[in-house]
């Protein structure tokens, strides 16, 4: 939460890792764009066809929640949901910006209302409920609205009885809304209770970076737990780890890779191959195809 | 003089106490009969000390709610349960002393007891890690909650944490795991939840324990999405703008009762309760039986449906619909 925000903002700031991954390729408007892992120089559309992901590297660029739909959705099958609901400011919150400000800053910048895009879709023709977060949308940070959208989506699949998969990137909580904020972890955590207690499947998808308030709620709480390679996944912030212990830590400290080492993520998923691998995991868990 | 801590904001204080002492040390010396000034003096004393605690700012609140004296889930537990046995250990290897609980009785009810420790000095502290759990920690609550499940025993949980720990083990276990397990696993329990934030409620440290069916905290007790400090770092991009963070972050009880967060909020005596420790023990016990015997006469699915329809009731946002738009929970 508070910690790992803070890291992300002090790391944007200084141009470390968060920003180095999509801003390079996707903020030159050329044809080329230059990989930020491995230097290589790729023609765009190459690249998008790749699913943003290097074929040189395997380094996995950020893409935003239409792309991340269009990766796992059958073509023309996903239904947006709740697409009404709209951020309010119930603190009055100013820092040296109003909050209100923020909002409309990133409402223009993104096209999006908050962010999280929740929906219905197909995978290989079997129903699946699909919420995806947008790190573009104030760091993906979750306020009332990602946590009424989610909770919403989570209670529409256990009333239709359909498998569920969130699409994690966020930096935790969105402090502008104080206590309000960190209920949602509390409100969607029941949600998932209940999902779970009709014995319907529950994944989340650990992208980059999954940290915070979303890692200590629903993140963490899926019957299997996919992620990214090398997803920067983690409850606090490695800047406060550091502090608090003045040794460093581990290269791989906090990815994704570490987090299946220790036995909280079931499997690394390359992007390339995340809508075989859900519908594989669909079909092994007995969901059925539709019309 | 010095016996007692004294936070910034009560210094205007000590020359009245020092005062009272001179006149009381004159009185012992001499025949004068003093008692008219004595209780001037501590009459005026008093009620400074109530204007200086009714107009705290959220940011004082905080120094109240961390007050090493404040009375900690220990004290509590000493106070007012009979046949207080601890509890210890998460059957995977660990026994964490930040995060405490057990069984014992509250009048004549039997109710499992946990909660946040933290330490009255530095010794005490470090060995309590500052009130800051573990994984291992929240894994033993949910340990005796189930317990508690098992064996019908309401659950009383005390708040009292700056967060929960941060660090290379911590996330080596799976912080973030085990608190979230916690958050969905409360909603399953068939037995009253009551818990209170007795001092700072930080953040997931915090509602790792904190799904209730009745959240309650002190008058000058604190519930935070992210402490000030990183909140002011962040967004202010200046630690030293915390006091403007705390106000605009909404972390007393007032605020929260006002946001649909908290449902009661229990008065303290000017001074704090860690002017009158007995006292706060008494208030706090009073609520709990007071919102136990509205609670355990429900039945279990009526309980648990009402404590799903109170989290999901927090949050606010604008529903925009063909017909006009409105807000909604
Ligand atoms: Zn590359």
């Amino acid at each position: 939460m508070p910690v790992s925000l803070f890291d992300w903002f002090a790391d944007r700031r200084k141009g470390q890792f968060v920003g180095k991954v999509s801003q390079e390729t996707d903020e030159s408007d050329g044809l080329w764009g230059k990989c930020p892992e491995c230097g290589q120089v790729v023609y765009r559309k190459d690249l998008q066809a790749n699913a943003s992901v290097c074929s040189n590297c395997g380094h996995h660029n950020r893409i935003n929640s239409d792309e991340r739909i269009s990766l796992i959705a059958d073509q023309n099958t996903f239904e947006a949901t709740d697409t009404q609901l709209t951020p309010t400011d119930p603190l009055g919150f100013k820092d040296r910006r109003a909050y209100a400000d923020r909002l409309r800053e990133s409402q223009a910048n993104t096209g999006l209302k908050d962010g999280v895009i929740t929906g219905i879709c197909r995978v290989e023709s079997m129903p699946l409920a699909l919420a995806v977060m947008d790190f573009r949308f104030m760091g993906g940070s979750m306020g009332s609205v990602v946590g009424e959208k989610i909770t919403r989506l989570v209670e529409k699949a256990t009333s239709d009885r359909l498998p569920l998969l969130i699409v994690c990137a966020s930096g935790g909580a969105r402090m502008q809304e104080g206590m309000l904020s960190l209920m949602q972890m509390a409100k969607i955590s029941g949600a998932l209770e209940r999902h779970r207690e009709a014995e319907l499947l529950y994944m989340p998808l650990l992208t980059h970076p999954t940290t915070g308030g979303v890692t200590a709620s629903f993140a963490m709480l899926g019957d299997l737990i996919l992620a990214e390679p090398k997803a920067l996944i983690g409850f606090a912030g490695r800047r406060v780890i550091e502090q608090t212990l003045r040794e460093k830590l581990p290269d791989n400290f906090q990815t994704a890779e570490y987090l299946q080492e220790h036995g909280f993520v079931d499997t690394i998923v390359p992007r390339t191959r995340l809508r075989k691998t859900l519908a594989t995991l669909l079909r092994l868990h007995g969901v059925k195809t539709v019309k | 003089m010095a016996r007692r801590y004294l936070l910034e904001f009560e210094k205007p204080l000590v020359e009245l106490e020092k005062q009272i002492e001179q006149i009381r040390e004159l009185a012992r010396d001499s025949e004068v009969d003093v008692s008219q000034q004595l209780l001037q003096l501590e009459t005026l004393a008093a009620k400074r000390r109530e204007e200086i605690f009714a107009a705290l700012t959220p940011a004082q609140k905080i120094q109240v709610a961390r007050h090493p004296h404040r009375p900690s889930t220990l004290d509590y537990i000493q106070m007012f349960c009979d046949d207080w046995i601890e509890l210890h250990g998460d059957r995977s290897g660990s026994d964490d002393q930040a995060l405490i609980g057990g069984v014992g009785r509250i009048g004549e009810r039997s109710v499992l007891l946990i909660g946040h420790q933290k330490g009255r000095d530095t010794k005490e502290n470090v060995a309590r890690n500052f009130g800051m759990a573990t994984p291992g920690g929240y894994r033993k609550a949910l340990r005796l909650m189930d317990h508690a499940d098992r064996f019908r025993l309401p659950i009383i949980t005390l708040i009292d944490t700056p967060g929960a720990y941060a660090g290379l083990l911590a996330e080596e276990q799976g912080q973030g795991e085990a608190i979230a397990v916690n958050l969905r696993e409360m909603f399953r329990l068939r037995v009253p939840i009551i818990a209170t934030v007795i001092g700072e409620g930080g953040s997931g440290g915090a509602l790792g324990i904190g799904v209730a069916d009745r959240l309650l905290m002190f008058q000058h007790s604190v519930y935070t999405v992210a402490s000030p400090e990183a909140c002011a770092s962040i967004l202010w991009r200046d630690a030293a703008k915390a006091p403007e963070a705390a106000a605009a972050l909404k972390i007393t009880g007032q605020d929260l009762l006002t946001l649909g967060v908290v449902d009661e909020v229990l008065p303290e005596p000017a001074g704090g309760n860690n002017w009158a420790p007995l006292k706060a023990g008494e208030v706090l016990r009073k609520a709990i039986e007071n919102h136990l015997d509205q609670l355990t006469s429900l039945p279990i699915s009526k309980l648990r449906q009402q404590r799903y329809k109170k989290f999901r009731a927090m949050g606010r946002v604008l529903e925009q619909k063909n017909s006009g738009e409105g807000i909604t929970a």
